[in-house]
């Protein structure tokens, strides 16, 4: 099994990234001004909504019972899915999906245009694919992937990284875009505006969109009572990759099941306004099977694990599994407004990224996420499926520190050993107080002006970056104690 | 690859019993009688009245730059003229099942969508349509491509569309336009004003790859 998120397992810690993004101004302002946008608009649509708290918590149980009866929900969505003629298949990790895709992808184009060398698809935003490496996995097969989601193309020609779940570009200002289109559109001449280069765009891919045809999409929802699947979008561009080639390939994260239709108008809701702070996207494909006359003739499925029956055991777990990825906590998220997605070492960033990528992962690459936050709570609060991202970041703090006592190096660390030491003067309070005795007088070498500074050791991460009080030359059980006894004589 | 379905199966199974906080019988449970206990205290059904709601959908159509048109069942002909002609456009596509009382008759060239190839369905500036249903909290037209709605492509590839909408077809909320929906295994399409991207600067541009203009001919 490989279970890849994105190239997480070759980057550097949390702290470490985010340190070199801190001293980038531009992607800073892009990144703050992208989310304060989005977070202004969402704000304002989920205020007029009367009901808001009623959908999350509609959706937070739908979400909760289809993942208590994952395996009756994903068989339903199979059957009901073959019986409207697609194919499904099922994939462990993501060298498996990949190797499923590129056979498909081979058979088609055999078929289709068999003179073509080099193999094309059309790709709609998914970051399911970008989780499991497709691009790449497809390039080293000598096929070509279109990515046609407006952010993905421009984080495809950069070949950077998506730094948002939603707006896969947020970090570059049109400016940065434009550059990024002469170079790779072959153009001349470019308007510097957004819609001159929607419109640079709109030409660039409509000809792909006419002749490539062979199309791979990831799925918002799928839907086991029907066996379709629903695509939400804004562009068109996804309504063109599920509707014009005559093969499509749509890959779905098993969490990714709904029971059945009519729960599309809860989602449906808190989706867009979550998402983009639209009252509705401008477009939904629903599709089941294949249609005659209609779009693709040929349909798969590839259903996705990867790292998230490592989630079912424990209902805090599991929990993360209700994303339905509006990117509405990366927004709201203190951390992630400074640092942007790139920090975070995952395609998967943000809050949601902290606990999610950890747990697809494995802790041993992605362990400084979940301390990657100041557990203040605005992601929960805004989370449309009532993810409590907070709880499950300690919960998952939790975990790394109990992994780390079973081993040796974890047992001597300076962490351990002062929490252990810490426990026990706890239970001691005469040795407690002569363990403050004794600080109060050692403090006199790191003390200025009733700060500590300059603490040596482990304590040198916290009094670097903020100020921490000196112990005050009295405590408060030592003034109590001298107030009784006055109080006594007194008496 | 059925080892992986049935690994991955199991391995649902397995993991989903290893909670404590899951009982057997929980999990034991028939999903459809737990899926009835699911709350659903949100605003299934709408509270305005018929004239309000229109009102409603009106606002949200033009809140998305969405164009609209009033007339009546004999007026759909002039209004999709008007359309054209105000736009500069000259080639109407039409899918199979649109009535001919809709066309007109003079004025502009019409090409039938029976199965066309690629290239001349893809040649048209203007495409017409009706629709199954809308929703008026969200300003939605839903089509499911039955008869009057054509092919998706065929509302997909020209630049504007134009939609007749009766009145009686605007629905309040979401959950009330699902619910009219019949064919819920033909292809659907929902649609909020005119193609757009907010992927650069969360600029919302009018237009990328769909149509650019939405005309709601409303009856």
């Amino acid at each position: 099994m490989s279970i890849r998120v994105g190239h997480t397992a070759d980057k550097a810690s949390f702290p470490i990234l985010a340190h070199t993004i801190l001293k980038d101004d531009q992607t800073r302002r892009n990144v703050r001004h992208a989310t304060d946008v989005i977070r202004a608009k969402r704000a304002l649509r989920v205020e007029e909504m009367p009901d808001w708290e009623q959908l999350r918590t509609s959706g937070h149980a739908i979400k909760t019972h289809t993942l208590e009866h994952l395996p009756y929900y994903l068989e339903v969505f199979e059957k009901n899915c073959i019986a409207a003629g697609g194919q499904v298949h099922w994939a462990r990790d993501a060298d498996e999906a990949n190797a499923i895709a590129i056979k498909l992808i081979r058979a088609a184009a055999a078929k289709v245009e068999p003179e073509k060398t080099k193999p094309e698809v059309i790709k709609v935003k998914t970051m399911t694919s970008d989780e499991i490496g497709m691009n790449a996995a497809l390039e080293r097969e000598g096929i070509i992937p279109w990515e046609t989601d407006l952010a993905d193309m421009i984080v495809q020609m950069g070949k950077d990284e998506p730094s948002h779940i939603v707006v896969p570009a947020l970090h570059k200002n049109r400016h940065q875009v434009r550059e990024l289109f002469l170079e790779n559109m072959g153009l001349t001449e470019l308007g510097t505006e957004a819609a001159d280069l929607a419109a640079a765009a709109r030409m660039y891919l409509r000809k792909k969109f006419l002749e490539v045809e062979i199309g791979v999409s990831g799925a918002n929802f799928a839907i086991a009572e029907t066996g379709s699947v629903c695509v939400v979008e804004s562009e068109g561009n996804g309504r063109m990759c599920v509707t014009m080639p005559k093969t499509l390939i749509t890959l779905i994260g098993i969490e990714k099941v709904i029971p059945k239709f009519q729960d599309l108008e809860v989602f449906l809701q808190l989706l867009p306004r979550s998402a983009t702070g639209e009252r509705m996207n401008p477009y939904n494909s629903i599709w089941t099977g294949t249609t005659a006359g209609d779009g693709p003739q040929e349909f798969h499925v590839i259903l996705l694990d990867n790292g998230r029956t490592r989630m079912l055991a424990n209902t805090r777990e599991r929990e993360t599994l209700n994303c339905i990825r509006c990117g509405a906590c990366l927004n709201a998220c203190p951390v992630y407004r400074e640092t942007g997605g790139h920090a975070y070492g995952s395609i998967y960033s943000g809050p949601i990224g902290a606990i999610l990528s950890p747990q697809l992962n494995g802790m041993e690459h992605s362990r400084s996420l979940p301390y990657a936050s100041s557990l203040c709570g605005a992601c929960y609060e805004v989370c449309p499926v009532k993810i409590n991202i907070p709880e499950t970041l300690i919960h998952l703090r939790g975990r790394i520190v109990e992994a780390d006592q079973k081993t040796l190096a974890g047992k001597l660390s300076q962490e351990n050993l002062g929490m252990k030491m810490a426990a026990h003067l706890f239970e001691h309070p005469r040795q407690y107080e002569a363990a403050q005795r004794l600080a109060r007088t050692g403090q006199g070498l790191f003390e200025k002006d009733g700060k500590l500074v300059n603490l040596p050791g482990m304590a040198a991460g916290w009094t670097q970056f903020r100020d921490l009080r000196a112990l005050p030359d009295q405590t408060f059980r030592e003034w109590w104690k001298k107030r009784k006894s006055k109080t006594e004589a007194n008496a | 690859m059925s080892d992986a379905r049935s690994a991955i199966l199991d391995t649902i199974r397995r993991e989903l019993a290893r909670d404590p906080d899951l009982s057997a019988a929980h999990l034991a449970e028939a999903p459809d009688s737990a899926y009835e206990r699911i709350p659903r205290e949100y605003e299934r059904v709408g509270t305005l009245d018929h004239e309000a709601v229109l009102e409603l959908f009106y606002d949200r159509l033009r809140d998305y730059d969405s164009e609209l048109i009033f007339t009546d069942e004999a007026g759909i002909a002039d209004a999709v003229l008007k359309a054209m002609s105000e736009a500069d456009e000259s080639l109407l596509l039409v899918p199979a099942g649109i009535p001919d009382a809709w066309l007109p008759l003079a004025g502009i060239e019409l090409r039938r969508d029976t199965d066309l190839p690629l290239i001349p369905l893809e040649e048209p500036r203007t495409v017409l349509t009706g629709c199954t249903v809308c929703v008026a909290m969200s300003g939605t037209v839903m089509l499911e491509h039955g008869a009057e709605q054509g092919r998706r492509a065929a509302t997909l590839l020209p630049d504007h569309h134009l939609c007749i909408i009766r009145k009686d077809q605007v629905v309040e909320t979401l959950a009330e336009a699902f619910a009219r929906i019949t064919h819920r295994t033909a292809p659907i399409t929902t649609i909020a004003g005119p193609s757009a991207t907010s992927d650069i600067e969360m600029t919302r541009i009018r237009g990328v790859h769909g149509p650019r203009r939405l005309t709601a001919i409303i009856l």
